[in-house]
């Protein structure tokens, strides 16, 4: 295990004690020092390829339960055992929780997901309300190519036209949307 | 987050609030026995012939066993509510009251002939026995599980499960100035047994409880 003091001028002992009796910039260089170490720490427990460990997340979670349980460390103890106990306990804890997690299919919950087509958006009722100022054609034209997301020779096989004929209702429905929205913006 | 965020908020917190405190054990021993003893005086209360009793020797065992597990486990709860404490010579206090309660039986069986073993060990207030050294460690283990919860347990089953056993100690202490069951084979029967319904709790409870 290395020494658990601060690669700075203070030991860990010094600033916790600082910190403890009140001295904020005493208690950052603590936290500082103290993610350093645990940094180190973490980083040669945690399995090289555990995709979904991320060490930073880990060395958070030991900081915070050092900040909640700051008033369990004696002044007259090193910090370092006490700040080690508490990162192999956090990290054990970690383990415990990575081992649980499992990975489901999607599809088994899609009765429960929403389809997130099916929610009303604002931009999709825009488009709707849009698309209800067009008349016939243009409006089958500008749906296939823009929501439908279909390419203009499938829309022309489609609605039997022709592909010139259907870049010329899509350019007139643009145009139409153009003039009844567009001066708006 | 980011951990230097993450260390800006841990400052704001520690100069907003100051940082969390626990009880102090001399006043968790002060009210453990008070929380037992209310329960004990109103329902089960003293034997009668307790002045008498108190001269012969079976019945003071009963104490002394019932105070070092109290003692010994209370001790152990002290190291392992910090981290890295050390708690392993602490844990080995805990096989004093069982030595001790061993050479009790010992003596019991050398002096006491084999024909009143199995009555003296069946004795007459087993039920009561197993009924009230765990309803009156209930409120103990709960007040020990409170305090441990804000300390930092590193092992919170053995932890609870330790928790238990004081709770056991203190409990056994009261109730055995109600019991006219005296032998130690009694004792080394049935005290041991209530004990671990209390030691299961603590354990099942301290897994739940005192995680942080």
């Amino acid at each position: 295990m290395e020494p658990a003091s601060g690669s700075g001028s203070q030991p860990l002992e010094a600033l916790l004690n600082a910190a403890l009796g009140g001295d904020e910039r005493a208690y950052r260089h603590f936290l500082q020092e103290a993610a350093k170490l645990l940094r180190r720490f973490v980083g040669r427990r945690v399995p090289q390829n555990a995709a979904a460990f991320d060490v930073e997340d880990l060395v958070q979670d030991i900081l915070m339960a050092v900040h909640a349980k700051r008033h369990t460390w004696r002044r007259d103890e090193p910090v370092g055992p006490w700040l080690y106990a508490i990162a192999r306990y956090k990290t054990i804890d970690a383990y415990r929780r990575h081992g649980r997690r499992q990975t489901v299919d999607i599809a088994d919950f899609s009765d429960l997901l929403d389809d997130p087509a099916a929610i009303p958006t604002a931009v999709g009722q825009d488009v709707q309300r849009a698309l209800g100022t067009l008349a016939g054609r243009q409006r089958a034209v500008v749906s296939s190519l823009t929501v439908e997301g279909q390419s203009i020779s499938e829309t022309a096989e489609r609605l039997g036209m022709t592909q010139g004929a259907v870049r010329v209702a899509f350019h007139r429905g643009l145009a139409a949307l153009a003039k009844t929205f567009g001066s708006r913006s | 987050m980011t951990t230097e965020s993450l260390i800006d908020r841990l400052v704001a917190d520690a100069e907003a609030r100051p940082p969390e405190t626990a009880p102090p054990w001399w006043l968790l021993g002060l009210i453990a026995p008070i929380l037992a003893l209310a329960v004990f005086l109103p329902t089960i209360g003293p034997r009668p012939d307790i002045a008498h009793s108190m001269t012969t020797m079976p019945f003071d065992m009963k104490f002394v066993d019932a105070g070092l597990l109290a003692l010994s486990a209370f001790l152990a709860l002290t190291a392992l509510a910090r981290p890295a404490a050390p708690i392993r010579h602490r844990l080995a206090w805990l096989a004093l009251p069982a030595c001790v309660l061993l050479v009790t039986v010992a003596a019991e069986m050398a002096v006491v002939p084999q024909s009143l073993w199995m009555t003296r060990a069946i004795g007459s207030n087993s039920q009561i026995c197993m009924t009230a050294i765990p309803s009156m460690g209930a409120p103990v283990l709960i007040l020990l599980l409170w305090g441990l919860k804000r300390r930092a347990p590193t092992r919170p089953t053995l932890t609870g499960a330790v928790a238990g056993l004081a709770a056991a100690g203190i409990s056994a202490f009261f109730y055995a100035a109600h019991c006219t069951d005296d032998s130690p084979l009694f004792v080394a029967t049935w005290y041991p047994m209530a004990t671990l319904i209390l030691v299961a709790a603590g354990a099942l409870l301290g897994n739940r409880l005192l995680r942080w």
